[in-house]
């Protein structure tokens, strides 16, 4: 791969995965965020296996093939048939409306360019200057979880944080070691699948479930 | 000798996989006691081994496993406490239930794994691992408000050591950065004067703070009280014994990261704040709590915060008195959940309001809760005496006076809140109930003997810690920390 083409391509990468993450916070629709994943997943996948090519690694582009089952497919699949299952097509229990959702996504950015600044400083590569479209993630992915009250909403926000950090990972290190990574990954699928589980259930107790129900336990 | 690291880790898996194949099984039902003797022993094995070694620390599996007496002196903690949080379990007849115990091995395997893992990745792995094998098990008596603690714990668990993964990667690529990328301890503390400090700062705030949300440390403490609460009382003992302090051993580690890079005062100022604000949320809460098993819950919170504050003020003294207070606070906090769980059963109730005369009607019951929370709240001839003295002294020592004085007026507080309650479900008269309370069975001596174990081990850990301080002398030192 030639060092442009490198570059561009993730420069389209991290374009994405930041385009994905604003348009999150904007739709309502858990149906339309499910496909926003799922193209955020497939662009992770783009830039993991860019950064394998450009790079010689063999490792990172099977890693690229992993992420996008995993992150482009199986959990976007997961979290569609959750959707389908309880009925629920529309965040309709957020804290924050639309456009001040956007303000907070781009207040949010420009603190992780803040933020990521030592980051960025310690390579000169196109990779690096991509770190805090990583960060952004994260940042966004906190605000999805803290203001959005369906339990497929969170579980969209941790996913949008978790995509964040592996973008952090492959961009400043080319990725941990594989074992963590595969360990990693396996985790993610683990805890969302728990996460289906326990929300199936909650339902079962509740009836519909917005998660400012939960509110038996306090002091 | 290396091929003995395997054991801790393989024994609990492979019980937990029997126990999920056999679900009716018997014979299935004390395995999970077996994989906590095992860890157990293969602890105090290996404390021994290295200690007359002169602390040479054994590695396998490559590099990725390595023991050195601070891995084996938790390992041994995490087998004592899950000794006696499941062999109470099973000193009370039940119906045996295979995902339970296949759970709890997997869990006790996590831990193991997290204590033998030198390379931070695997450690995080091990780390989120114990929130998946304990979800279930928070969320076991599938009602709405264990439903509803579990749902809290994985959401706030994952996010918060989520956050920890990213200063790990941070920290991996100031490694990069420093011409030889590793996540491995050894490797990390031999590159942490070269490591860039701006990279290494962010890398290891990150990093503390999403363990600390594990350790339960406020102010990412909130799902703590629920889900130490809701679930099983064995779980609740290991989850409040030994999860908390396998949490805080990855943040023992990152101290010893951040003192060689970026100097005593980061960790020092970070973990003093974070210390103190669960001193603070413990004070407070526990003044006005009107249960009891949330109680015990609030109590952790405070020893993990004063546990926080030992590890910030570091030196020898203060870094061993941690480790101490580590192995009595997981010994009289399991006992503890235990003893709240027999409460809860005999009674009906986990208000303190609804537990009225316990000392007068049930002494069975009583006794051990009265002496569990004397050991809590730091009485002699407990260990937990010893190791706050000592990280008072420590404290003044290195200068903090002031703070000292504030974490003693927490604790002050937190001791009136705490024995306020504990002696108002235990003292007064008997309420005149129509049921003649004196044909109520007592315990048989049977069911009592773990608690009475534990108890007596905590007052033992106070005698042995001089004799056995070569041995602990050992694990601060695999720290790095120079006395």
């Amino acid at each position: 791969m030639t060092e442009s083409l490198f570059a561009q391509t993730v420069a389209t990468a991290t374009g994405l995965l930041m385009l994905t993450a604003v348009l999150q916070v904007w739709r309502r629709s858990t149906d339309a965020s499910t496909r926003l994943l799922a193209v955020q997943g497939a662009a992770l996948a783009l830039l993991v296996g860019a950064i394998g090519l450009a790079e010689g690694h063999a490792e990172l582009v099977a890693v690229a093939v992993v992420v996008f089952a995993l992150k482009g497919v199986l959990l976007p699949w997961v979290l569609a048939r959750t959707i389908a299952r309880s009925g629920i097509h529309r965040e309709d229990s957020s804290a924050v409306n639309p456009v001040s959702g956007l303000l907070a996504a781009a207040g949010l950015a420009t603190l992780a360019y803040a933020v990521s600044r030592p980051l960025v400083a310690l390579d000169a590569g196109p990779a690096a200057h991509a770190v805090p479209a990583g960060l952004t993630l994260v940042l966004v992915g906190f605000l999805v979880l803290l203001t959005r009250h369906r339990a497929v909403s969170q579980v969209i926000g941790f996913l949008v944080i978790d995509n964040g950090i592996a973008t952090v990972a492959f961009l400043t290190a080319g990725g941990v070691p594989l074992v963590v990574e595969l360990g990693v990954l396996l985790d993610v699928v683990l805890v969302v699948l728990i996460l289906r589980i326990l929300s199936a259930r909650l339902e079962l107790a509740h009836g519909e479930l917005d998660l400012h129900d939960l509110r038996e336990l306090h002091d | 000798m290396s091929l003995f690291l395997w054991i801790p880790l393989l024994v609990p898996a492979a019980c937990a996989a029997a126990a999920a194949t056999r679900r009716q099984a018997r014979w299935t039902r004390p395995l999970g006691l077996v994989s906590a003797l095992v860890i157990l022993v293969t602890g105090l094995g290996l404390l021994g081994s290295i200690t007359a070694a002169g602390g040479e620390a054994l590695n396998a599996a490559g590099d990725l496993f390595r023991v050195d007496a601070l891995a084996a002196y938790l390992l041994m903690t995490i087998g004592a406490v899950a000794t006696v949080a499941l062999w109470a379990d099973l000193s009370v007849p039940a119906e045996p239930d295979g995902w339970f115990t296949a759970l709890v091995c997997a869990f006790l395997a996590a831990m193991t794994l997290a204590v033998l893992a030198d390379n931070l990745g695997v450690l995080w792995v091990a780390i989120e691992a114990t929130t998946i094998t304990t979800a279930f098990l928070v969320g076991y008596r599938s009602g709405r408000r264990s439903l509803e603690a579990a749902w809290k714990y994985v959401v706030l668990g994952s996010v918060g050591v989520a956050i920890a993964f990213l200063g790990i990667v941070v920290l991996y690529a100031a490694t990069r950065s420093a011409g030889h990328p590793t996540l491995s301890w050894v490797e990390l503390v031999r590159l942490a004067p070269q490591l860039d400090p701006a990279v290494t700062r962010l890398g290891i705030a990150l990093a503390t703070l999403g363990f600390a949300t594990k350790a339960g440390l406020a102010p990412m403490h909130s799902w703590l009280p629920d889900a130490h609460s809701q679930a099983p009382a064995p779980v609740s003992g290991l989850m409040s014994g030994v999860l908390l302090s396998v949490a805080l051993y990855a943040v023992l580690r990152l101290r010893t990261i951040s003192d060689l890079a970026l100097g005593p005062g980061f960790m020092r100022g970070l973990l003093l704040v974070l210390g103190v604000l669960s001193l603070l949320v413990a004070a407070t809460l526990t003044l006005t709590q009107r249960d009891y098993k949330r109680l015990l819950a609030y109590s952790s919170i405070e020893h993990m915060g004063l546990m926080a504050v030992g590890v910030a003020i570091g030196g020898t003294l203060a870094t061993t008195a941690v480790l101490v207070h580590i192995l009595g606070h997981g010994l009289v906090k399991s006992a503890m959940f235990v003893q709240s769980g027999r409460i809860l059963r005999a009674e009906g109730s986990s208000k303190v309001a609804d537990v009225v005369g316990l000392s007068a009607r049930r002494p069975d019951l009583a006794g051990p809760l009265l002496l569990g929370t004397a050991a809590l709240l730091g009485f002699p001839p407990f260990v937990l005496f010893f190791t706050e003295v000592a990280i008072i002294i420590a404290g003044w020592a290195a200068g903090l006076a002031p703070v000292m004085l504030i974490v003693l007026a927490l604790l002050l507080l937190t001791f009136i809140g705490m024995s306020r309650q504990v002696l108002a479900m235990t003292l007064g008269p008997a309420p005149d109930r129509s049921v003649d309370d004196s044909t109520v069975a007592r315990l048989p001596r049977k069911a009592q003997a773990p608690v009475t174990v534990a108890l007596g081990a905590a007052v033992a850990a106070g005698l042995v810690a001089l004799p056995a301080a070569a041995a602990l002398g050992a694990a601060v030192t695999g720290l790095g920390v120079t006395p």
